[in-house]
Parts: C-alpha cells; structure tokens; sequence
C-alpha cells in the first residue's frame, strides 16, 4: 500500500502542454502515472502526449474524472492554479512551480483552508508512491517499493536519500516534498500522521534544514503521536547564521532556527539523528533489521 | 530586493504615513543648502542597505548647516563598518538629511509573512530602537503579535489593538492610521517585510515613521517595474549580481574545499559532510536546475575567487539535470579558466554512467566517484595534500 496516491489515481496536469510540462508529463506517464487530462486554455481539444487537453480544470474533471492535480503553470500564474483545482474540487493538488510570488500564495493557501484540500507545495518534487505512481518529478528509477516513508523539505537531497533507502534494500512506500518557499501546504506532522497509519510504512525517514521551526514542531508531534522508528537528518550544521542558504527558508533567525536546536528536539522526541548524510540510509537498514 | 531608507519612507508617506521632512544628498554643499531649507539641527544617516548604521558611525546630527557640510564631507565616501555589512564594510554615496525630531518615545512595529499560519503578522513593541532579535531575548513579553486574514485584510479593530497595546491610548488614531498604511504598503508593493524601527511619539504628541526599511519580494518584481528602477546595484556585490543573474546560490565561508552542488539541502547536507570527514567547506553553491557551460564557467569563477582553496567538490545528484550534460559543462570551463586544483567529483543518477565515462576520457584531473562518502574523504585529502 502507499499513502495518498496510487496507480489509481486519476491526474490532470495543468500546464501540461509548456516545455517543463511536457517533459515531466512524459517522466510521469512513462512511470505508470495514470494521467487523463492536460489543462492549457486556449488549447482545449487537442491531444498531447496521447492525453486529451481541456480549457479548464473544471470540464477536465467532468469529463475524466481526475482526482488530483499537477501544477507546472509558470509563477505569474501558478497561484491562480491552484484555486482553478480547489474550484473544480480537487483535493489533492501537487503544485511544483518554484519562484510564485509570497503574496499570491498567501492568498492561494487562504482560499483552499477550510476545504478539505492537501496541497503539496508549491517548489517541490511532488509525491511518488514507489512502484504505483509519480505525480511531480523524482527521478522514478531510484525508486525501489519498500518500508520506508520519505518526507524532506529538499529536493536533490531526498533523492540521495532514496537512492541511499534502495541500495541498502529497505526501499520505500511513498516520498513526498515538502517545498523550499515560505508558504507552503502540508508539512511535517501531516505526513507523520499519514505515515503512522500506514501500514506498509515500518521506519520514516525525516529530512529537514536549517531556518524556521517546522522540524521543532514535528519533534513535538512525533514524541505525543508517532510509535514508528523516525529516522531523521538536518543539513545546514555548518551554515553560518543570518546568510540565507539558497531555499528561502534557509537562514538561521533565532535559537530554535539552527541544526542543533532541532537535532536535539528530535533526539528528545526519541527520534535517531543521523549526522552524516552518507550514512542514513544505512541507518535506516540497521534499525529495521534490530 | 532591498530598499534604501529614503526609498521606504518615499513609498510610506504616499500610504499616508508621517514621515520627517528630508531630502536624500550626494554632496556636502547640498548638505549645506538642505539644512539650511529645513532649518538646523539636522540629522545625517548614510543610506547604505545596512541595519546598525547609528553605532557605527552612519548617522550624525548637526547643529547648523556648516556642521552638516562638514559632517557630509566626512560621511561621503567613508566606508562604513555595521555588525551587518562584515568586515569589508559599505561605502557611503548618499546621505538621507532630515529635520530632527523631538522624541517621546520609541517604538518598533514590522510585518511580514508568518511562515505557520502562511499570513501577514505584525510584530510590535514597545521597546523601539532596540534590535527585534535583541528584545526578543532580553523581554520577550514586551513583543505582541498579530497575524491578518489576508481576504479581508486588516480591520480598524485589529489596528486599534496594536495601539492600545503599545500604550499609545491618546494617539489611536494617528497610530491606526500608520498600521494600516504599513499594511496596504505591504500588501500593494509585494513587500517581504516593512519595518519601522522605530516609529516614534513626538514631545509634540505626532507619531512618526523615524526609521523606516522596506524588502521586496524577487519573485514579484516582474509586476513592480517602478520599483525595479529604485534597485541600487552599487549596493551588491559583483558576486550578488552574476549569482542572481546565472540562478546560482552563493555564499562565501572559510574553508579551503570549494563546493559545487546542485540542490540547496544538498549542498548543505556536502558542506556538513565535509566537516565530518575533517575538512572545511569555502564556500555554499547551490547552481539549481541545468548546467551548460557557461553557468558551470561562472560557478567555478565563483569558487576561484577565494585565494585560499586547494581542492574542490562537485557534486551532482541528477533528475531534471543529467549528469552528462553536466559534465560536459565541467570539461569545457574548466579548459577555458585552466583550471589546475584537484576535484572530486561525485556523480549520481540520471546519466551519470555516461557523465562519469566523459570526465574519466577527458585527460583533466579529475577524481570520479559515485560514493559521497568516498568523495568528500578524497577532497579533503587533496586539500591537505
């Protein structure tokens, strides 16, 4: 089993016929995403990929009956996006788009709260479900269906991790990003949650950084909720404080912001902290076979 | 992207926001001519994009216009050491002169996006002139916070809170009026963050945007083409603007192993690597998604401007971008910039087989991994060689 999404889950892909969409909609249908709808307006009717395009999201669903959306609408765009999938009913939305405007995301994540929706996002690799489905844009062959769920804040990160999770043979159940911006839909605890009550999920490996006190708060969370082995890494020990490090989150402001702080939460939690990077999945490996 | 103090208080006051009459300079007699319009004293404050300008000597008062002239002479050109700038400090060009003010009592108020609630909020205090994070630490009950609907955006009553929770019972009015201008500022412009600290009540019972620091968000400057024009490049350095321009990710440390990743936790995560592995990191490069040569070539100046390096580390984990293409980059800067230092490159996923085969065939010294265990032991190895 794997959480939130599988080989049946019906997607439609807004901004499926751009550039970035169009290669990303072939990595995702060439893994075995079940993908039945491109939205582009203006290019309504047409085919692309072998998939019908729609104007708008709305009609997509009607006639295809998609249950989740991909956004790979560029920033100006993109926030408008993904109320286009809230509008339509969509209640799990993979939006991917890096550099949207705070503003419009702040008014984005506004109009969804309330509604039942999980957004993943936006500047993230989506979510893979191994062997069932790629709905964003992991690299699907270092993927192998195992124990482990996988949730990061990082994009090429999370993908050594996997690589690390299926060298060592412990493999995965499904590895969701959690996005680099400032505003963003889910975070930690959800997944946390989804992977606690997912049976197939027997370790969660937690990547995070430095900046902001997400990893703080999920320490919290998993010390009340989780029973699961957690294995978790932060990168960023050795960032200086006050310089952003790439993500816009990663800037060390406050005592609670740097890699110590919550590598000790997590540990207090009873979560395994592992220091090296080169090292987790080994980690992961050893706790499982104990 | 930053804006200077002056640029701030332009766009506050056209929210309706006091602001001291003032008029921004770039020579002495200007000063001179200035205060004498406004009348002494007269404050100096150099428009540097640098908080802690007052301890370090960035703002002056002046009793009379020569003294402003003379101050102005000094001021122009200096360079000016903050807890902000670092060692290599900011070099003044423009003066902001302003009429002084007769000060009450300070007070701090910002906004910006709260990254839990993914709303606006309000941090205010009644300790103005101080640091946030200072107080923060010292009085942390002294900070009151206030997050916004943004549907609705802010409401009178949520203004009149913060002014009655500051103290400021007889100025309500005056004080809503500068919150909810900070707001619409905020919200119109696509500002990250508007600061004012402080806001000030006068001896004369006015309040006042004494201070006053503007942020623009970068991902929104495609619709603010005016205020793309406020943009000072003097105030960047050439390693800010090349980065910014190339999409890379560049930040400067001390170490002698240079590093060259694709992915900001990544390349975090091969920075503490190379610690544990008992080397010291130079710098932090993140060069993202995609990798020709000339954005590889302008990584590698990056890296090379540092004296001090003595191996460098590349490491590129492939999705979008694949590893051959990459290492195609690699090849032609590092021919075109002779590139002599050792490198341990650590190629995985997508292509990376057929990337490895290129740096292996191309006679250049490269060290081909496909651990990264393996790599950041053979770049710290170089580096102490």
């Amino acid at each position: 089993m794997s959480i939130l999404v599988n080989k049946n889950t019906k997607v439609v892909i807004q901004g499926m016929t751009g550039k970035e969409g169009t290669i990303h909609a072939t990595g995702c249908i060439d893994y075995g995403t079940n993908v039945v709808a491109g939205v582009t307006p203006g290019k309504g009717g047409t085919t692309h990929l072998g998939v019908p395009v729609f104007n708008t999201v709305m009609e997509a669903v009607e006639k295809t009956g998609a249950n989740c959306s991909l956004i790979f609408v560029p920033p100006p765009f993109a926030a408008d996006a993904i109320v286009e999938a809230a509008d339509a009913n969509l209640k799990l939305i993979v939006c991917i788009t890096e550099g949207i405007p705070v503003r419009d995301m702040v008014m984005a994540k506004r109009f969804i709260e309330g509604k039942g929706i999980t957004l993943i996002g936006p500047n993230c690799p989506g979510i893979l479900s191994a062997g069932e489905c790629k709905i964003g844009i992991m690299p699907g062959n270092i993927f192998k269906k195992g124990k482990a769920g996988v949730i990061s804040r990082s994009g090429t990160l999370v993908y050594e991790i996997v690589d690390q999770l299926t060298h060592e043979g412990v493999g995965e159940t499904t590895c969701a990003g959690l996005g680099g911006d400032p505003v963003i839909g889910t975070k930690y605890n959800f997944w946390l949650e989804q992977f606690q009550n997912d049976p197939d999920t027997e370790a969660i490996v937690m990547v995070g950084e430095i900046g902001g006190d997400d990893e703080v708060v999920a320490a919290d969370y998993i010390k009340k909720h989780v029973t699961k082995p957690v294995v978790a890494f932060i990168a960023g020990r050795t960032a200086p404080e006050g310089k952003r490090m790439g993500h816009a989150g990663a800037i060390i402001t406050g005592k609670k912001g740097t890699a110590m702080y919550k590598m000790n939460a997590l540990r207090e939690a009873g979560a395994t902290v592992v220091e090296n990077p080169a090292l987790i999945g080994k980690a992961v490996r050893n706790l499982l076979s104990n | 992207m930053k804006l200077h103090e002056f640029q701030s208080k332009g766009i506050l006051a056209h929210y309706g926001i006091s602001v001291p009459n003032g008029v921004v300079v770039t020579e002495p007699q200007e000063a001179w001519v200035v205060a004498k319009q406004l009348g002494a004293p007269v404050i100096l404050k150099a428009q540097v994009h640098a908080g802690g300008r007052g301890e370090a000597g960035g703002v002056k008062i002046a009793k009379s216009a020569e003294e402003a002239e003379s101050i102005a002479k000094k001021m122009i050109g200096m360079k000016l050491v903050t807890k902000q700038t670092g060692a290599g400090g900011k070099i003044v060009k423009k003066l902001l002169v302003e009429k002084t003010a007769n000060i009450e009592k300070e007070f701090y108020i910002s906004i910006s996006i709260d990254r839990k609630s993914g709303r606006p909020m309000f941090l205010a205090s009644s300790e103005g002139g101080m640091s946030i994070e200072e107080v923060s630490e010292t009085n942390p009950d002294a900070i009151f916070m206030r997050t916004i609907d943004p549907t609705i955006g802010i409401m009178p009553s949520q203004a009149r809170e913060i002014a009655y929770r500051l103290g400021l019972s007889k100025q309500v009015k005056q004080t809503s009026k500068l919150i909810i201008g900070i707001y619409k500022a905020f919200i119109d412009n696509d500002a990250s963050m508007v600061e004012l600290n402080p806001f000030i009540l006068t001896k004369e019972g006015d309040i006042l945007a004494l201070d006053a620091k503007i942020n623009i968000d970068d991902s929104a400057m495609f619709r603010h083409k005016d205020i793309a024009k406020l943009r000072d490049v003097t105030e960047e350095t050439e390693t800010e603007i090349k980065s910014s321009f190339y999409g890379l990710s560049f930040v400067q440390l001390e170490g002698n192993i240079g590093c060259m990743v694709n992915g900001a936790g990544l390349a975090m995560a091969t920075m503490d690597l190379i610690k544990i592995s008992g080397g010291e990191p130079a710098n932090f490069l993140d060069i993202g998604g995609g990798a020709g040569k000339e954005k590889v070539g302008h990584a590698f100046s990056l890296i090379l401007q540092d004296e001090n390096i003595k191996a460098i580390l590349i490491n590129i984990f492939g999705g979008i971008t694949r590893c051959d293409e990459v290492a195609n980059g690699i090849i032609s800067a590092a021919k075109e910039l002779e590139l002599t230092l050792p490198m341990a490159v650590r190629l995985k996923g997508a292509n990376f087989e057929e990337g490895s085969k290129i740096l292996k065939e191309s006679g250049l010294k490269f060290e081909v991994y496909s651990s990264l265990n393996d790599a950041a032991a053979a770049a710290v190895k170089m580096a102490n060689a």
